[in-house]
């Protein structure tokens, strides 16, 4: 079943249920999001993707509207426009989105957005999430929860949408929510298998691999001079595929591509984090 | 997976070994359906599972038998499929017969009534797949054990539709391709026989070399020729056997013995630090270009993605390079050459050009030409009328024990298997510290370490016919009574394979690592 649909003045014919921001894409719609990702179901936390609706009183998500017969979109109305501006901002200023993917950044350029038009200055405490630490608990993982805009991304990885470990979940409401394991306690003694599915999706860099921490942190991660090969990842039979990204002929993070059909995204343990034996002088180690 | 009704694990433990094709499975629950998981032990799969049957090691024929005659007593069997697709299914049905709920409860520890419940369950799912690992194959009667899970898909026609079918999911990533390219005793690539003359000679015309007309040695049978000293000298690529061996004291000795031992690998392994000529290679998937095949039958590429270190080469460049030290030139061969010969070699390859398998991420084989998409799943014949090709036969086993038996003396039984972030000797594996990897330890459970007055964390001797060992215990509510399981991860410090018995199927030359009999002692 298709449905016919207006989107900016120009009528498109679009399968029925997908969603509306599916069906922009497809027109070559570039719509902002951060908490939409396309092996995850929509959560409708960030608001950054809304579109005007005809007949709708409020901006609807496009990540999780569904196309319907006779619908009127406009995608970049000043209306539209200046919401998203006003969430990027409001986002940006309560955390540090300075280590975001590339798209986010550059959304935040394209609606200028400006984060100190928002700044608390000294008068109010931080929201709880921004307050931490970075927590540096383990070999593989840095959590800088001060980068977290809780769009529940990795809750969703870690949990049905993929892992089914439930290691991690949103804690508290509001100003106090935070990502948290089960009582708070340390990741390696939490739930967690180390999938780094939550790294995955992570829009923010909040979550990421210790090797691009420390490449970070020295001033040394540089990402002109890296490249990202695909490959297929050296364990079982299953064939996850592997975006390697390397920088000085090592191997500096490990993701999947969300499009194939076999590992959607997602890796285990051993894929994400244990394709370091290349690196390992054949006539040194056993 | 994601569509079927039902999802049957027996013998694999895929959310640690296979984990996203679990997801997969996971998200087929999430869609309806149910799934169920047999194993001696009850694993992180079984934990999803809604139903476990946790048989004894090594009773899977008189299971598998046993829920064959229930589907057959309960009448649920499909005789339009039987009658029109199979043969041999009166002989079947006439060797089950004894196979009867007591009786299977008796040899498998399995409650009658779980029995019939799986039976029942298979037999009425609309769609079933019937998925197994090294828990089926590691043992001696291996093909045996993989016939008689056949027979029930034949029974009930869960084969060759969607949502349909039977599963082996493979263990290592390019362990269907190494098959699918020739690397067995008895088949060229594309699964053809050796000792067919008009095969032979295809190869022949395009090799420009005579092919050997006798099927050759497998692993097992080398290692037996090398005990009667008919094979002296030994080229291993990309394998460790020193560490993954059954019978592991015994293999070492054997490859100690050798005249010459040449290994060619990415690091130096145990069985490297053996060898006389070590040849240092690429790593496949990092620094080459090149395919794999995973458990789908689905084709993909690798790409380099870095130089290989030091001195390393292409597995390619080196066989190349001895095969130029021997007097045949061929040349400076790409990857990419010598996968466009062999698919004018190999029939189900033929469509599969690099260009594809890179526009299409991966194509499965059958691919027969450049407008074919490959085969999302085989044996579909299997539903036309009449039926196109041959039966599929039904090929009854009989229920025989594990070799090594229990005893006075070895009163446990071990199995093995793997932990979700290591992987076989620790080649790759042991290269990256894992958050989550404790060191190894003995699985056993509380009511054995009382009756032996062992604490968790306590270091045991642990004894088999074969050799001993030294393990600290972890006390797991994952083994019954009477069960015990390592991993052969870390062979440096718990050296498992010295315990495992190296008795060998006739048919597959697997040896049954998944059933040593051992006796645990306090130090």
């Amino acid at each position: 079943m298709t449905a016919t649909i207006k989107i900016n003045g120009e009528e498109c014919s679009v399968s029925e249920g997908t969603t509306l921001l599916s069906a922009c894409r497809e027109q070559g719609i570039d719509i902002p999001t951060i908490c939409n990702a396309e092996n995850l179901s929509p959560v409708n936390t960030c608001r950054v993707c809304v579109v005007e609706m005809e007949g709708s009183r409020t901006l609807v998500p496009s990540c999780s509207r569904q196309a319907a017969e006779g619908m009127v979109i406009a995608t970049h109305s000043d209306r539209v426009r200046r919401s998203r501006r006003m969430v990027l901002e409001l986002l940006a200023s309560s955390v540090d989105l300075s280590r975001s993917e590339a798209d986010l950044l550059g959304w935040i350029d394209e609606y200028e957005a400006d984060s100190s038009r928002h700044s608390s200055g000294d008068n109010l405490d931080p929201p709880a999430t921004v307050a931490q630490p970075v927590k540096l608990q383990d070999s593989l993982y840095v959590r800088d929860y001060s980068r977290c805009v809780l769009c529940y991304k990795c809750v969703q990885a870690c949990g049905e949408e993929a892992q089914n470990t439930f290691a991690i979940s949103v804690a508290d409401r509001g100003f106090a929510a935070t990502i948290s394991t089960e009582f708070d306690t340390a990741l390696p003694d939490s739930a967690c298998v180390y999938c780094g599915n939550c790294i995955g999706v992570c829009p923010t860099g909040a979550l990421i691999f210790t090797t691009e921490f420390e490449l970070r942190e020295a001033g040394e991660w540089n990402e002109e001079q890296q490249k990202v090969t695909r490959t297929v990842c050296p364990y079982c039979g299953v064939g996850c595929n592997l975006e390697l990204r390397t920088q000085d002929e090592t191997i500096v993070r490990v993701t999947s591509p969300s499009d194939h059909e076999v590992s959607h995204g997602h890796l285990c343990i051993k894929g994400r984090f244990g394709t370091g034996f290349v690196k390992t002088e054949p006539d040194t180690e056993s | 997976m994601e569509n079927t009704d039902l999802i049957v694990l027996w013998g694999s433990n895929a959310r640690e070994a296979h984990p996203i094709m679990f997801h997969r499975m996971l998200t087929g629950k999430r869609n309806g359906a149910e799934m169920i998981v047999v194993d001696p032990r009850h694993t992180s799969s079984a934990a999803f599972a809604d139903l476990w049957l946790g048989l004894d090691v090594g009773s899977d024929i008189a299971l598998a038998n046993a829920v064959g005659r229930e589907i057959i007593a309960q009448d649920l069997h499909n005789k339009e499929f039987i009658a029109n697709a199979t043969e041999g299914f009166d002989e079947y049905a006439a060797s089950v017969d004894r196979y009867t709920l007591d009786y299977a409860e008796e040899i498998t520890g399995v409650p009658a009534e779980g029995i019939a419940e799986l039976a029942r369950t298979y037999a009425k799912a609309p769609s079933a797949i019937l998925c197994w690992t090294l828990g089926i194959t590691e043992h001696h009667t291996a093909v045996e054990n993989v016939f008689s899970l056949i027979n029930l898909a034949l029974l009930c026609g869960h084969v060759g539709r969607y949502g349909s079918g039977l599963c082996p999911l493979r263990g290592q990533n390019n362990v269907q391709g190494g098959g699918d390219m020739g690397a067995l005793p008895n088949r060229l690539p594309g699964f053809q026989s050796v000792e067919d003359p008009a095969i032979r000679s295809r190869f022949e015309s395009v090799w420009g070399a005579p092919v050997p007309p006798k099927s050759g040695w497998h692993l097992a049978q080398m290692f037996e020729a090398m005990e009667s000293g008919d094979l002296r000298c030994l080229y291993v690529i990309g394998e460790n056997p020193a560490d993954s061996e059954a019978n592991a004291a015994h293999a070492r000795h054997l490859l100690t013995g050798l005249d010459h031992l040449v290994v060619q690998d990415i690091r130096l392994t145990s069985t490297a630090k053996l060898a006389d000529v070590v040849l240092p290679a690429a790593a496949s998937f990092a620094e080459t270009t090149g395919t794999v095949t995973n458990s789908e039958r689905r084709v993909q590429l690798v790409r380099a993605a870095l130089e290989p270190p030091g001195q390393a080469k292409d597995d390619l460049a080196i066989v190349s390079g001895v095969a130029s030290e021997m007097g045949t030139d061929w040349g400076e061969v790409t990857a990419e050459e010598l996968w466009d010969e062999l698919r004018t070699l190999s029939p189900m390859h033929t469509g599969m050009s690099y260009e594809r398998l890179e526009a299409n991420s991966g194509l499965r084989w059958p691919c027969g030409g450049e407008d074919d998409n490959g085969s999302l799943f085989l044996h579909g014949r299997l539903w036309d009328r009449p039926v196109s090709g041959a039966r599929a036969a039904f090929t009854f086993a009989e229920w025989r024990p594990p070799v090594d038996e229990l005893t006075e003396e070895y009163p446990i039984r071990l199995t093995t298997g793997r932990r979700l972030d290591s992987f076989n000797t620790g080649v790759q594996s042991g290269a990256y510290e894992s958050p989550i990897r404790n060191r190894e330890a003995l699985d056993i459970n509380e009511a054995d370490a009382q009756k032996l007055g062992i604490a968790d964390g306590e270091i045991v001797r642990v004894s088999s016919r074969r050799g001993s060992l030294e393990t600290p215990v972890r006390i797991a509510p994952s083994v019954h009574e009477g069960l015990a399981f390592l991993t052969f991860h870390f062979a440096d410090q718990v050296d498992t394979n010295l315990l495992v018995p190296d008795d060998w199927d006739p048919m597959s030359g697997t040896s049954e690592f998944k059933a040593a009999a051992i006796r645990i002692e306090k130090i």
